[in-house]
């Protein structure tokens, strides 16, 4: 079990946690890195949060209801959550799945993502 | 419990335990690597890892574990990855129910079954009040 115990590192830049998701992740690391993130944000006071799914080769009804929770839960501690990198194939997956991920913001590269947490933090 | 039975000409590619959170990830990865080696493309390689995954979370959830066959054969005349769950749970009353969008017996949103039966060609399932629950799910190449 210790191998797959690895924790998910997160980076703070400047006023952003950046996290990549480079591991097939079991049920308990999800959950983990929600507290994990949350934990940093509180630590850190972050404003916001580029999650980097690019890797990912799948999202379960699990991993996409961690995902939206924990966009959820930072925006009531002030940050705001960005899912980027998400694959074509996940995402047709995702909505035939049945799977909505109400109030999380993506888009298609950190690049991108990084854009518009700016915009977000500058217009408050 | 055996209504739901394996053709004799399938070939079994591997049988894996479904024991804790583990078994789930290295079991659809397992399954993903069969799709893609019966050359399926991309997409329906991450849908049927994503339907199994939902299936083997059922398992280890609802039913305390159960075991996964990974069979390869000819259905319908196609080229086909069936993935058979077998589980010694308490079973599931109201099958219709449990196929319904958003319906949950336990804590999660509901999209399990359903969900996965989109995801898959061919979806069976069968059930017994406290003997357990067998779903099998095809998809063509």
């Amino acid at each position: 079990m210790d191998l797959n115990d690895k924790r998910i590192p997160i980076i703070k830049i400047r006023d952003y946690l950046i996290v990549s998701i480079q591991v097939d992740m079991h049920d308990r690391l999800a959950l983990q890195l929600q507290t994990q993130i949350l934990e940093e944000i509180y630590r850190t006071g972050a404003k916001g949060v580029l999650i980097d799914i690019s890797t990912l080769e799948m999202v379960d009804s699990f991993i996409g209801r961690v995902l939206s929770g924990m966009a959820s839960m930072a925006a009531i501690m002030d940050a705001a959550v960005v899912i980027v990198g998400m694959q074509p194939a996940v995402a047709i997956t995702l909505v035939e799945l049945g799977l909505e991920m109400p109030g999380v913001d993506t888009a298609l590269n950190m690049e991108l993502g990084m854009e518009m947490l700016e915009k977000r933090l500058n217009k408050a | 419990m055996n209504e739901i039975v394996s053709d004799i000409s399938w070939e079994l590619l591997d049988k894996c335990p479904i024991q804790n959170e583990y078994d789930i990830v290295k079991a659809r990865q397992i399954v993903r690597q069969f799709a893609k080696d019966a050359g399926m493309g991309i997409v329906d390689q991450t849908r049927i890892t994503t339907a199994v995954s939902e299936l083997f979370r059922n398992m280890f959830l609802y039913a305390g574990g159960g075991e996964v066959l990974v069979e390869r054969g000819i259905v319908d005349e196609k080229n086909t990855l069936i993935v058979t769950c077998i589980d010694k749970g308490p079973g599931i009353e109201n099958i219709e129910l449990s196929m319904t969008d958003g319906y949950t017996s336990g804590g999660g949103m509901g999209y399990g079954l359903p969900g996965a039966k989109r995801l898959v060609d061919n979806f069976e399932i069968y059930s017994e009040v406290n003997k357990g629950t067998t779903i099998r799910v095809m998809k063509w190449k």
